[in-house]
């Protein structure tokens, strides 16, 4: 109840007659469920411009899409995921194979907008999203700081901007408990280091060197950050940025363009993006990349399933793209990058390149053992090597109650 | 009354209850000692997802679940006992903890943890609770009748607020930027952060829980002031009896079942602490048992539930709340045999 209340608006669009902005008049009628971040806002009042669709938008999503795409008929036709939250529909069978609606509807996606499992697309992505370094181009400049590659020339200067006494905090981090703190965890690890987190078997191999340099890189950060680090999600960095409390944070593309809003930000044009720090010499950059897109429900009848798919590609068009083009970090025909997506753009097509985030039930549990266990490191009830180890027993337990592990 | 009418009465509220609790109660219960997992397989596939400009193919072993013709999850239940309850307990890890009497090894594993916060918040939440309570209604029984009313009002308004807006409300005041740690900021000249480390965090929530719930108190108290005995309240003045001595034998003992009631209801209450928790944001430093039980509840990313453990630690909620309440429940149940 309370963290629906906390970390979540929820709006529902309607629009009862059809607008210009649409091919086509739909005449079925439709619903979508999906995350409520500004390229979701975008996407489906764009398909609301055809009739007769409900866009429902929560950031809390994923506590119900998988219940209500289970339900027959599906209680939602159209449903937008990421990485992580396709695995469950995707697991249970409630999203349908998209070959034939692409084939018939599809001409203007791209190749890789195509998301597919065992050779059949079965999501259709509109944008990427990864966590890179955003800073504060004014601050780098006065004090002749070289925009950093490598973790350690971001605490180099971090130290050099806690010195000039600048800003309240240098650097900025999204280290809430749980799932944040376990996603900076495993940029560090998986993205920047390339360490796996299961062997063959699926037994978990998180607790070796490379998890320990992670912490302490991790736990080395924190010394510039604000003391109440383990309580800061995105919002609240967005807000430290737009504040002008921090010079430097490793953040999600998709909260570039607020740096940039008149209305919220005292910045405007002050940041600027630039490569995911690397952890290691020669590694990637230590982030994952992410997409969201859209996904149709196997519960409904063919009709409705036509219908959706045409109102979902009136969404992510070219026109749209046009109308939000910095609201994201588009996939789609038209998108031209601006300031704010170079950092991500060029994070995404460094060479080597990070990971994606792995679509597994097993990541999900390795995540939520993470966002478990890692706050006891930073608040220093753990050592790192005992930390590591309770995530390991963690993420086992859970793996044996959901049959992962025998 | 004749039975029939009584029954008739009763009855609704009886199959309320029934559905409401029995039913649930049991279920969770039999849960408690069973497991429900998909029938899981391993295969591998290809899996392609978008880079920029190209899309990024890898071949990985995906575990997924076996659906059936119909196309749903084939799962089986297994019954396991007490395993939940063991992996909630950590029985073995507890029990070395304590033999080296090792504290921070015991609290390193989250139900004592959570048992250890939720025990002392509700221990020190109890007698503030009564203690202000009862002070607030002896200080409104004393004022002056023209401004009792508004007095009343503004002693009740923090029990009005809801939980959850009641929290959010003291973080936003406390956090690293908000107005009253501003405040203290000014006025001591340190920086102050409220919430980086756990004693604070519990300083506020026991602060916030008194604020919240001594008004309930309050009303209580105040309501059985009105029935003190003036007859002896008089004699005991004649007899040169203190202010004090008049609240220790005359008063307290006058209030004393309705001590015991608040008492009751409050140790119910405070053992399940929940709000605080989320509305603090509080995770990193302080869990409750209830927040354990609605963590296992509540589905990660990829829709995995630890439904087995949250019975579990639902079940150990509830037979912590029964002990606590042995005391207070033998003391009422003689207090009413005695009467007879």
């Amino acid at each position: 109840m309370m963290k629906r209340m906390m970390m979540s608006g929820v709006f529902a669009l309607m629009s009862s007659a059809a607008w210009a902005g649409c091919a086509f008049e739909n005449t079925v009628p439709l619903k979508s469920l999906t995350a409520g971040f500004e390229a979701w806002k975008s996407a489906t009042s764009a398909m609301a411009e055809c009739g007769n669709f409900q866009a429902e938008l929560d950031q809390e999503f994923r506590t119900k899409q998988a219940a209500a795409f289970a339900a027959n008929p599906s209680l939602y036709q159209i449903g937008g995921v990421a990485n992580e939250t396709i695995v469950p529909l995707l697991n249970a069978g409630t999203i349908r194979p998209l070959d034939d609606l692409v084939a018939k509807y599809g001409q203007n996606l791209q190749p890789n907008q195509l998301i597919k499992f065992d050779g059949k697309t079965m999501a259709i992505a509109m944008m990427v999203n990864t966590q890179h370094l955003m800073y504060r181009a004014d601050i780098l400049k006065d004090l002749g700081i070289e925009v950093p590659t490598t973790y350690d020339e971001v605490l180099a200067a971090a130290e050099k901007i806690k010195a000039a006494g600048v800003v309240a905090y240098p650097l900025g981090g999204t280290y809430k408990a749980g799932w944040n703190l376990a996603e900076e965890f495993v940029n560090m690890y998986l993205g920047g280091m390339g360490a796996s987190f299961t062997d063959a078997d699926g037994n978990p191999t998180v607790n070796n060197e490379k998890g320990v340099k992670a912490l302490e890189t991790m736990k080395a950060l924190t010394a510039y950050m604000d003391p109440e680090y383990l309580t800061s999600d995105s919002t609240f960095v967005q807000q430290q940025f737009q504040q002008g409390k921090i010079a430097m944070a490793n953040f999600w593309a998709s909260r570039g363009g607020a740096m940039d809003d008149p209305a919220e930000s005292q910045v405007v044009d002050k940041v600027n993006g630039a490569v995911a720090p690397l952890a290691m010499e020669g590694g990637t950059p230590a982030t994952t990349l992410w997409w969201d897109g859209i996904v149709i429900a196997q519960n409904i009848s063919d009709e409705e399933a036509d219908a959706a798919f045409r109102v979902a590609m009136e969404g992510l068009d070219t026109e749209m793209v046009t109308a939000h083009n910095n609201d994201a970090i588009w996939l789609i025909k038209g998108y031209t990058p601006g300031r704010l997506a170079e950092g991500a753009i060029a994070t995404a097509t460094h060479v080597p390149p990070p990971p994606s985030y792995p679509s597994t039930t097993s990541q999900g549990l390795m995540q939520a053992a993470l966002g478990n266990q890692l706050a006891a490191y930073f608040t220093g009830e753990k050592s790192a090597e005992e930390t590591l180890a309770a995530v390991e027993a963690d993420y086992t337990t859970a793996a044996k109650e959901a049959g992962l592990l025998k | 009354m004749k039975f029939r009418t009584f029954a008739a009465f009763v009855a609704p509220s009886l199959l309320m209850m029934f559905v409401f609790i029995a039913v649930p109660l049991v279920s969770v219960f039999l849960q408690s000692f069973e497991q429900t997992q998909p029938v899981v397989e391993r295969i591998e596939v290809e899996s392609c997802t978008p880079g920029f400009v190209t899309q990024n193919c890898t071949t990985e072993i995906r575990t997924q679940p076996v659906l059936d013709e119909s196309g749903r999850v084939v799962t089986q239940t297994v019954f396991t006992g007490l395993e939940s309850y063991r992996n909630v307990l950590e029985p073995a890890r507890a029990m070395a903890a304590i033999r080296a009497g090792d504290w921070s090894g015991l609290m390193a594993i989250d139900f004592w943890k959570a048992l250890r916060f939720t025990l002392t918040f509700t221990l020190i939440t109890l007698p503030l609770v009564i203690g202000v309570g009862l002070a607030i209604a002896l200080a409104v029984n004393n004022a002056s009748r023209t401004i009792r009313g508004p007095v009343i009002f503004v002693s009740l308004l923090p029990f009005i607020i809801t939980p959850v807006i009641g929290a959010l409300s003291i973080r936003w005041l406390f956090v690293g930027d908000g107005i009253l740690t501003q405040a203290i900021e000014w006025w001591t000249g340190h920086q102050v952060y409220m919430f980086a480390q756990g004693w604070t965090i519990e300083l506020l929530m026991l602060f916030y829980r008194v604020w919240h719930v001594a008004p309930f108190a309050f009303v209580i108290f105040y309501a059985g002031l009105q029935t003190v005995n003036t007859d002896s309240l008089e004699a005991a003045i004649i007899d040169g009896a203190t202010r004090f001595e008049r609240l220790r034998y005359v008063i307290v003992p006058h209030l004393m079942p309705l001590i015991v009631f608040i008492a009751l209801i409050h140790l119910m209450d405070a053992y399940r602490v929940f709000d605080e928790v989320v509305g603090f944001r509080s995770e990193a430093h302080v869990i409750s048992l209830q927040w354990l039980t609605y963590h296992f509840l509540e589905p990660d990313s990829t829709g995995n539930r630890a439904i087995s453990r949250a019975s579990a630690s639902a079940m150990l909620t509830m037979i912590g709340i029964v002990i606590l309440l042995v005391p207070l429940l033998r003391k009422t149940w003689r207090d009413h045999k005695g009467a007879h």
